[in-house]
């Protein structure tokens, strides 16, 4: 706690702009590599600045993002948790779709949850979507809040991340979607012990459908900063 | 390691992923969607608006299941509904029932004038209403997993969710430059667990997410609230009292996304028909007030 206390003394402006909307984060390279960690500058779209807290662990800068002007000139988006179709409409209303799909043509983007929603082909439900990623979403697949989880799982990508130590990634659920499907480009990073998908990779793009950045563990925050450095 | 259900992290995440939105009263399965169609990232399902539970006078009491049923089957998004101050066994319904969230509400005439609920005894999280510190910080030592100003409820005046929120958001920052041998001092002054106490002090915030409510009425009122410090804005009777719901649930949405920012605002507030009535709380007699419920 004390740690964190100290983080928000030295971005005092990322505190101001932290209590926002949690919807879309982006992350900007600044092209600085120090001690083996890429540097990167990062911007969000409304809020989450505040549950993405381990990216300034790693040097990283955050801002927020709302409008298709706060996508130029970034390296990386990232579209957290929130309601898929508050995030759609929204998308839409602000014309954020188009800019963030030629992003996707060179960019890495991270969906988690309702990002893993909005970034899918399909989700058997008439939503605005990217379209992005060859996978199908069942959304709420759990049922209801009562219905929400942890779970620790096994996931074999982070292994470097871990420094080599395989040990599991705890892993929060909230009225959490499933990943359906994936299609012949798309890796599985992550599955539940049922076997039912929950993490998902297809190039640059990156689907959980948990909550990386609601626990203290920065694996995946790395994970995707490998993508973003193209490493 | 098994499934985990209800976890405090579970409980206070679903708030989190709320951040930045706008939750709705609605009170048949037509106003969800049309708050959901406008981008509500959650709507609150009651019998009557509190506007109408004002006029209507007498026992308000948590709605008739079937109406919040109705609701639920309607939208995708999370369903919050409300029980009485103090009425667990309300509480209890509402989790049978699959509520994604439960409000232990003020607007509703209390159960228990001397305790709330023990809400660590639920899987379904809480959002409690509050004036000040050391109520918000009761009510999640309560397990409370999601805070709100109380604000003045069906009243279409914010002046009082300007004072909860300038009271909660003021004494934190007080709180901030407090030595640590002071909190125990305060604490007790406030009438807050010593634990949250420190907690708050080292955050610099709040433990869980902390929205504004009672009183808003406008896209303007739902950016002010944002700008003072809030995560987000319920609308209780603000969007179905007045002229136009469709269009003036969207226009609050985006403003209370784009909320620095004031020519977008000045965009969706234009033509947005007639906005609710409205009392002045100034003029209101005390009796009248629901904000000092709760305990």
């Amino acid at each position: 706690m004390a740690a964190l206390a100290a983080q928000f003394d030295e971005h005092e402006h990322l505190l101001l702009a932290s209590p926002a909307v949690a919807r879309f984060v982006v992350v900007k390279r600044r092209a600085l590599e120090r001690e083996g960690y890429i540097r990167v500058r990062a911007e969000l779209i409304g809020g989450g600045l505040l549950e993405f807290s381990e990216f300034w662990d790693m040097g990283v800068e955050a801002d927020e993002v709302r409008l298709p002007r706060d996508l130029r000139g970034l390296d990386g988006l990232i579209i957290p948790g929130g309601e898929s179709t508050t995030i759609g409409k929204l998308a839409v209303t602000y014309e954020l779709i188009d800019p963030m799909r030629e992003l996707a043509q060179a960019k890495p983007i991270w969906g988690t949850c309702a990002g893993a929603i909005f970034l899918s082909k399909e989700t058997h439900r008439p939503q605005p979507l990217l379209g992005l990623m060859d996978i199908v979403v069942e959304r709420n697949a759990f049922g209801r809040q009562v219905d929400s989880f942890e779970i620790d799982l096994d996931i074999a990508a982070l292994t470097v991340e871990g420094n080599g130590q395989p040990r599991p990634f705890h892993a929060v659920f909230i009225r959490a979607p499933l990943i359906e499907s994936v299609g012949p480009g798309v890796e599985v990073l992550a599955a539940l012990p049922s076997g039912r998908i929950v993490a998902a990779r297809q190039g640059n793009l990156l689907a959980t459908s948990f909550h990386p950045e609601l626990t203290g563990d920065d694996r995946f925050h790395r994970f995707f900063l490998k993508l973003v450095g193209g490493q | 390691m098994e499934k985990q259900f209800g976890t405090v992290a579970v409980k206070r995440g679903l708030a989190q992923k709320l951040k930045g939105g706008v939750i709705m009263d609605v009170v048949t399965p037509e106003h969800a969607k049309i708050a959901e169609d406008a981008g509500a990232c959650a709507v609150m399902a009651l019998e009557r608006v509190p506007a109408d539970i004002r006029a209507h006078g007498g026992v308000a009491r948590m709605s008739d299941p079937e109406v919040i049923l109705r609701i639920m089957d309607a939208v995708s998004v999370p369903v919050m509904a409300k029980c009485r101050i103090g009425h667990f066994v309300e509480a209890q319904v509402l989790e049978a029932l699959g509520v994604d969230y439960i409000d232990e509400s003020e607007v509703l005439t209390p159960a228990d004038e001397a305790h709330h609920v023990n809400k660590h005894e639920f899987k379904v999280p809480f959002v409690c209403g509050c004036r000040n510190l050391g109520e918000a910080l009761r009510r999640i030592g309560e397990g409370a997993a999601m805070i709100r100003t109380k604000g003045e409820a069906g009243t279409g005046d914010v002046v009082e969710a300007v004072r909860h929120a300038r009271s909660v958001l003021g004494e934190i920052r007080r709180l901030t430059t407090m030595a640590d041998e002071e909190l125990m001092a305060y604490a007790k002054e406030i009438g807050a667990p010593y634990e949250l106490v420190k907690e708050t002090k080292e955050l610099g915030r709040l433990p869980v997410v902390n929205f504004a409510a009672g009183g808003l009425a406008t896209p303007a009122d739902a950016a002010l609230m944002m700008q003072l410090g809030v995560d987000g804005v319920f609308v209780g009777s603000g969007i179905f009292k007045s002229g136009d719901p469709a269009r003036r649930a969207k226009a609050i949405v985006e403003a209370t996304t784009h909320f620095r920012d004031p020519n977008i605002i000045a965009e969706v507030s234009r033509n947005l028909g007639e906005p609710m009535v409205g009392r002045s709380v100034a003029s209101m007699p005390e009796d009248e007030l629901i904000a000092g419920r709760g305990w």
